[in-house]
């Protein structure tokens, strides 16, 4: 069978289903009402002009067969998926708030908080733990989308951190990021009573996160046990916990790297724009380069500060996260740029590559 | 592959375009431990190029340190999360991993093999849509095979691949799988799957895994990837009832009252007709609200908000369905039970029931059995243990609504949770309900004596024993009692020793205390029938005027009056009590026979000569009647 027998067999049996006449599928298929009339007697069309006709004709099947308001694609269900679990967490917990780092998976994270409660705000506050070198934009952007979203925020500095002018340089990447992170959050999380927190963890990100329950129970001291979780069956969630213990609850727990961006793309959501290329001013340490966000950055006497278009694949503090030297300056892209390279994105986190398993070390101490 | 994409280099926009119409599908892999699925996956995600470099650097590291496959990459060494795995060489929790192509997003729950992680198992397979079952092509179908096939089978799912693996130390014999194809076929046959498939491969060396195998060249299936890609999970369910499990009610402000949920399953539009269960209140559907626009059309797993057009009250629990198929409502259930505790089952103990929406204290009151998962037979238990799955009757302290888990897998799950730990002790499928209480949801009720009626299951009734003292009233009133308790029944016995002694001790036996006694008992009497119980009252009550008196404040057919009919010898030398001497001798007066008299009833609905018929076939005879008179068919359908 010919392309163009197929092809008229097809409108044929549309025409049938649905109950439209050919010439009104001829109109909608080739803005000619004789159009198929033509094709059935002999006639020709250029081969552009019946591949725009294929195509329009696919999409006519597909309505016809009710499938595209009925159609679930995989960003709809993955969309489903974290509103469900947010709904849960605000009808179980007593005090639930949402961690906001400000990051890529955190503004998802808000949006799907805005989608899951519409009309009503997310009823429950952000936190944002602070460790006193996040990116000065992270800090702006961060004060300016709570404002916009209408929700409380929480900002959470380590006392103790400030006391001892923790920092990265002096006591090294793993005791500031103990004492700010690990410490700070559990210091917040104590101080509000909070019985659930939200964090925006993947479990593509790294390998102990791919095997944690998306409702992870904590106990008094904030501590995971990987060995003894909780079953997790079908969409019911066990958040129950007793005074002093707490939920922590993953939304975008089955996301991967790409679907955020696909998501951020298709829902125009607002990330910071350190993650788009541009002229930043930078410093070269153990070949990776740095943002020198403010005068605090330490400049060695063989350093210098150059201009370079850089972005971030992942947002932290300035001095422990690497830019990356990139040409992308919107998102696609970004996109593009992520899909074509071949190194993974918590690369340029210093945290994960001490040791093997570190990460799970860190969550069992209460680190998200 | 997705990361080879040409359009990703040369048209980044028309790639996401065409990204945005993904599919998705869940599917679980398990196996015995060393049929190699961690392998697969590995496999699965290295052949679509979804590790990165520094991945992959880090892997051929550990291959040399901990690998098993000596100078090639250990690829299972991608999947094993937890530092324990990691040393030990085998998987002992749930690990979820994603990879895409093209057509689809997957995400795959790695499962382990052991006996000892059942429970794993049964949680990656809850919301896996496809069951993928390794078999070492060398062992066949091992014990392992049938445990998780058995599991795949109760947790729901339709979709079964077996793969048979390692395919390549047999050198691609067609004769060793077809073996298998056979045997795995005859043994799963009443597993309920609609689908199974069975692949050739290698999981080692690729074969058949994404690419086509060479060496398997007499196999014409599909390959894994291409099997996963194109099996069709979605359409099966659509055309189920609708029901909206309403998990938060959003109330803005005074003018907005919304009931968001997840659908569970079919499809609502804007005008449809609804009840919601267990309340029975019905409305329209007003609109369908989202962020992105209200919709005029929702279907089954989207995440929406439904407001009404009528002010009904509807709260976390409830489900929302359509007035064409309502859910079912009930208190009391035969479920499967998957236990995954190490603290026993304890049968009778109170633990909560969660399910989709809703959490209700219940205990497992009888374990009728349980289930070898090895050859699927029944054996008495009294208890589960950790793994051990079997099938209880469950009760709820209040009705909740469901679907049984067969025809709905979100309205028909629960777990188990303790109340003291909040440990999640356990999981259940539905099965169906051991009592029904299904007419209160076809219309809204009062809670009225109807409405105690129906839930109890039977009609109230005034069961109202009369004759001389001593004639064999209590006995068989007691022995009427006792069976109504046997088959389920509500009852409250009214007799001269709780009455006397309490409510009506201001009373003598003058002749208007002895009207007075029956006027209040008679009062009391109508309450407990009002309150749906199958009342029992047990006096002399001599008088027709005062017995006509409690007949006339019930209603039509619920006074039941019978009559102990002994004569007054027989029953003065039976004597029990010895009061007939007592009052022969004068210490007792007003004595009914003796010196007062008892006016026995003209038009009785029994009689029951006790020189004839014993008490407890007088017992059996009025509980005939009882069942006669359709005291005990209400609220079954």
């Amino acid at each position: 069978m010919s392309l163009i027998d197929t092809f008229l067999s097809r409108v044929d049996a549309l025409s049938e289903r649905s109950g439209q006449s050919v010439s009104t599928l001829s109109r909608k298929l080739f803005n000619d009402g004789k159009g198929i009339t033509r094709l059935r007697q002999g006639g020709q069309m250029t081969i552009k002009t019946m591949d725009a006709a294929m195509s329009k004709l696919e999409d006519l099947e597909s309505k016809a067969e009710g499938k595209d308001a009925m159609r679930m694609t995989h960003l709809d269900r993955l969309e489903a998926e974290s509103i469900h679990i947010m709904r849960e967490v605000a009808s179980q917990c007593e005090n639930p708030v949402m961690l906001y780092s400000v990051g890529k998976d955190s503004s998802v994270m808000l949006h799907l908080a805005e989608k899951a409660f519409y009309p009503s705000p997310p009823p429950f506050p952000l936190l944002h733990v602070d460790t006193m070198w996040k990116f000065k934009e992270m800090i702006e952007f961060r004060d300016r989308r709570a404002k916009e979203v209408g929700m409380e925020l929480h900002v959470h500095i380590n006392p103790d951190g400030i006391a001892q002018d923790m920092n990265p340089f002096t006591y090294g990447s793993a005791v500031h990021t103990d004492v700010m992170k690990t410490q700070g959050l559990k210091q917040a999380l104590d101080k509000y009573g909070f019985d659930a927190a939200f964090g925006g963890a993947r479990r593509d990100e790294e390998k102990s996160r791919a095997k944690e329950r998306i409702f992870s129970f904590r106990n008094e001291s904030h501590r995971w046990d990987a060995k003894n979780q909780r079953p997790e069956l079908w969409d019911i969630y066990n958040a129950r916990v007793h005074k002093g213990e707490s939920m922590r609850v993953f939304p975008i727990s089955n996301w991967t790297e790409l679907d955020i961006w696909q998501y951020i793309e298709r829902e125009k959501i607002q990330i910071p724009d350190l993650y788009l290329s541009k002229k930043r001013p930078v410093v070269k340490k153990d070949g990776v380069y740095f943002l020198v966000d403010d005068d605090r950055m330490p400049i060695g006497p063989d350093e210098v500060i150059e201009e370079k278009m850089v972005r971030f694949r992942t947002l932290g503090c300035y001095p422990l996260t690497g830019a990356v030297e990139s040409e992308a300056d919107t998102l696609p892209d970004v996109i593009q740029e992520m899909l074509l390279t071949t190194t993974s994105e918590r690369q340029g986190r210093v945290i994960d590559s001490d040791a093997g398993a570190s990460m799970e070390q860190k969550k069992e101490e209460g680190y998200f | 592959m997705a990361h080879l994409d040409d359009l990703i280099a040369k048209d980044i926009h028309a790639y996401l375009r065409a990204q945005e119409n993904k599919s998705y599908l869940r599917f679980i892999t398990c196996g015995s431990v060393d049929d190699g699925k961690s392998t697969l996956i590995g496999r699965l995600l290295y052949d679509s190029k979804l590790i990165y470099e520094d991945q992959l650097a880090s892997i051929e590291k550990d291959s040399k340190k901990s690998g098993t496959q000596g100078d090639k990459i250990d690829l299972a060494l991608l999947v094993d999360g937890l530092a324990a795995e990691r040393e030990q060489g085998i998987t002992i929790d749930v690990a979820y991993r994603f990879f895409s192509t093209d057509k689809r997003k997957f995400i795959v729950a790695d499962t382990p093999g052991h006996v000892q992680y059942t429970r794993n198992m049964a949680t990656g397979a809850s919301t896996a849509d496809v069951a993928v079952l390794l078999i070492d092509a060398r062992y066949g179908v091992q014990e392992q095979t049938r445990r998780h096939a058995f599991i795949a089978s109760i947790v729901g799912i339709k979709h079964v691949v077996v793969a048979v693996n390692k395919m390549d130390i047999v050198d691609f014999d067609q004769s060793v799988y077809n073996a298998i194809d056979v045997e795995f076929r005859e043994f799963a046959k009443d597993l309920g799957f609609l689908d199974i498939s069975c692949i050739p491969m290698s999981a080692l060396d690729g074969d058949n895994v994404i690419n086509r195998s060479e060496k398997a060249d007499w196999y014409n299936g599909p390959t894994l990837l291409g099997y996963l890609e194109t099996v069709d999970v979605d359409s099966a369910t659509m055309g189920n009832p609708f029901r909206l499990p309403v998990q938060w009610v959003n109330r803005p402000n005074l003018d907005f009252r919304g009931y968001s949920g997840t659908v569970a399953s079919g499809v609502v539009s804007v005008g449809d007709d609804i009840i919601v269960v267990p309340s029975g209140k019905r409305s329209k559907v007003k609109e369908i609200v989202t962020m992105d626009g209200n919709l005029e059309l929702a279907r089954e797993d989207m995440a929406i908000t439904l407001t009404l057009e009528d002010e009904i009250d509807i709260s976390r629990g409830d489900i929302i369905c359509k007035t064409d198929a309502p859910a079912e409502q009930a208190d009391q259930f035969q479920a499967h039970i998957i236990w995954m505790s190490e603290n026993r089952l304890f049968p009778g103990r109170q633990y909560l029931i969660k399910t989709a929406n809703k959490t209700v204290p219940a205990s497992i009151s009888k374990l009728k059995h349980r289930i070898d998962i090895n050859d699927f037979s029944e054996v008495a238990a009294n208890t589960l243990e950790l793994n051990e799955i079997g099938v209880a009757t469950l009760s709820t302290t209040a009705p909740i609504a469901f679907d049984s888990y067969n025809d709905n897998q979100t309205t028909g799950a629960f777990i188990i949770v303790d109340k003291q730990t909040n440990a999640t002790m356990g999981a259940g499928m539905l099965d169906f309900a051991l009592r029904r209480a299904k007419n209160v949801v076809w219309q809204e009720l009062d809670v009225n004596k109807a409405a105690r009626s129906s839930q109890k299951g039977q009609k109230p009734a005034l069961l109202w024993f009369t004759g001389l003292s001593g004639s064999g009233k209590s006995t068989i009133a007691n022995l009427v009692e006792k069976r109504l308790m046997d088959m389920g029944r509500h009852t409250y016995t009214l007799d001269g020793d709780n009455v006397r002694h309490g409510m009506n001790r201001d009373l003598n036996f003058s002749k208007a205390d002895r009207v007075e006694n029956i006027r209040r008992i008679g009062e009391m009497s109508k309450l407990m029938v009002d309150a749906g119980l199958i009342t029992i009252a047990s006096f002399i009550s001599p008088y027709r005027a005062e017995r006509d008196m409690a007949r006339e404040l019930l209603e039509a057919g619920e006074f039941i009056e019978i009559h102990v009919n002994t004569p007054l010898e027989v029953a003065e030398s039976r004597d029990v009590k010895g009061l007939y001497a007592r009052a022969r001798a004068g210490e007792i007066k007003n004595f009914t026979g003796i010196d007062s008299e008892y006016q026995a009833p003209e038009n009785p609905e029994i009689v029951i000569d006790t020189t004839k018929m014993s008490a407890e076939a007088a017992a059996d005879f009025i509980v005939d009647y009882l069942s006669d008179n359709g005291v005990f068919n209400v609220g079954e359908a």
